[in-house]
């Protein structure tokens, strides 16, 4: 049996019958039609599929769409501004925080509430914090540079090199 | 993969969901965090006809010291008790399991209350809930119950909820005088379930001797096991190391770990001998602290 649920994603109100089965992913990528939301793992494993539900980070594989109704969702999508890219996306680009792509809108939106819930975090905390989510192809090194990027941006503060660090 | 068919209702009271919970019997299950429950009902290891979410009740989740307990809503998301600076005062365990349970996403959603109920060995609270003495307040139709942390879990994924009852509160008791607790597991890589892990809460008195131990494992039995034999060990000394490595000893006897893809019985006793030992150490230490 169908349910009718409402819900707000990136600002803008929907309103869908869904089954109560479907998987919040599903509902955003096909009913919605919003693809940057990615299905890697679907066992709540890599964190391709990550969203914001008010704000918290959650893995949409594993949540169905009619808990969704009446909250406020984010995805890749909505991070943006008229102004331009938001700080993360800024962070991504300048430290080639990404190879293929496919894990990045996921690491982008769990990084921003880790930077929300502390804005200045350590390379261990930034670590810790991104646990949930997996790369398959830069390692994550640049990943966590761009993180701390997006911090010292939030914050104002100055902007780390975005040089390329070699091992030797 | 996507969950077989069922029908979603999301009361808005306890009392509600109690009596749907009731009417439609074994054919229902209650969705709490639901990262235990719907990766079982994708992968179609459960196929509830009904799920009752509790999600929309309000009152179940809460962090409070009263009555010299610390009450805990069974809806309590893991991140909430890893944040607290109250519980942090007295339990600085809840720090050490929440970091250790899946990762940040899993923890924002995944409740206290369902992570016992689910009944699962390998959860990690439920080895913190047997160290920290804890109980869980039940509610059915007929009203509310308490029981004991030690009569709570019976088998696999089976505990003390009965049908048409739901887990509404975690009742630990704050200790008294010095007291240190701490947990850790080994673990394959981050967020996996533990090759094993151990619980320790200890409590002292001026003289520095032990006057309470709770020792507590995951994932070495068919259920979370009291490691009752280590704990005895501990009572009475001043943990000095000869007492700390009988009970580590002890706990590795005791447990009743399986072979599996996580590693042999003979390396699992060892990760509990290792463990428990590094545990009551960190404990004590912070018990000193106190």
């Amino acid at each position: 049996m169908k349910k009718e649920i409402t819900l707000k994603i990136n600002g803008e109100e929907f309103t869908k019958e869904v089954e109560p089965r479907t998987l919040l992913v599903h509902f955003i990528r096909e009913d919605i039609g919003m693809t940057g939301t990615h299905i890697g793992c679907d066992t709540s494993s890599c964190g391709a599929c990550t969203i914001l539900i008010d704000g918290k980070s959650a893995k949409s594989c594993t949540i169905l769409a009619v808990q969704a109704a009446g909250k406020e969702i984010t995805t890749v999508e909505g991070i943006a501004t008229t102004e331009g890219v938001h700080p993360i996306q800024e962070g991504f680009k300048e430290n080639h925080g990404l190879h293929c792509g496919f894990c990045t809108p996921g690491m982008m939106l769990r990084a921003i509430e880790l930077l929300e819930k502390n804005p200045d975090p350590t390379e261990e905390e930034i670590r810790w914090g991104i646990s949930g989510n997996l790369c398959r192809c830069t390692g994550y090194n640049n990943i966590v540079k761009s993180i701390i990027y997006a911090g010292a941006k939030l914050r104002g503060d100055e902007l780390p090199s975005t040089e390329p660090v070699f091992v030797e | 993969m996507i969950p077989s068919t069922f029908d979603y209702t999301a009361p808005s009271s306890l009392d509600e969901a109690l009596k749907l919970l009731h009417d439609l019997g074994d054919d229902a299950k209650v969705l709490a965090g639901g990262h235990s429950l719907i990766p079982m009902m994708k992968l179609r290891f459960a196929e509830p006809e009904h799920l009752i979410d509790l999600n929309n009740i309000p009152g179940l989740s809460y962090l409070k010291i009263e009555g010299g307990m610390l009450k805990i809503g069974a809806m309590t998301r893991e991140v909430e008790t890893e944040e607290s600076a109250e519980v942090a005062v007295h339990f600085p365990i809840f720090a050490d399991v929440a970091k250790l349970i899946a990762d940040p996403q899993v923890r924002n959603f995944g409740t206290l209350g369902g992570n016992l109920a689910h009944g699962d060995a390998a959860n990690d609270q439920p080895a913190v809930m047997l160290a920290l003495d804890a109980s869980v307040e039940i509610a059915g139709l007929d009203g509310r119950r308490t029981v004991g942390i030690d009569d709570f879990f019976y088998g696999f994924y089976s505990t003390a909820v009965q049908e048409g009852e739901i887990l509404t509160e975690i009742l630990i008791p704050i200790p008294s005088g010095r007291s240190g607790n701490a947990y850790h597991k080994v673990e394959r890589k981050v967020g996996d379930y533990a090759t094993g892990g151990v619980a320790v809460h200890l409590e002292m008195d001026e003289q520095g001797i032990c006057t309470k131990a709770g020792i507590g494992l995951t994932n070495v039995n068919p259920t979370p096991l009291r490691a009752v034999r280590s704990e005895a060990a501990l009572v009475g000394t001043s943990l000095d190391d000869a007492a700390i490595a009988s009970a580590a000893q002890y706990a590795s006897e005791d447990c009743n770990p399986s072979t599996d893809l996580r590693g042999d019985i003979d390396y699992k006793r060892h990760i509990i001998r290792a463990v428990t030992k590094k545990m009551i150490n960190k404990a004590k230490q912070l018990a000193f602290k106190n």
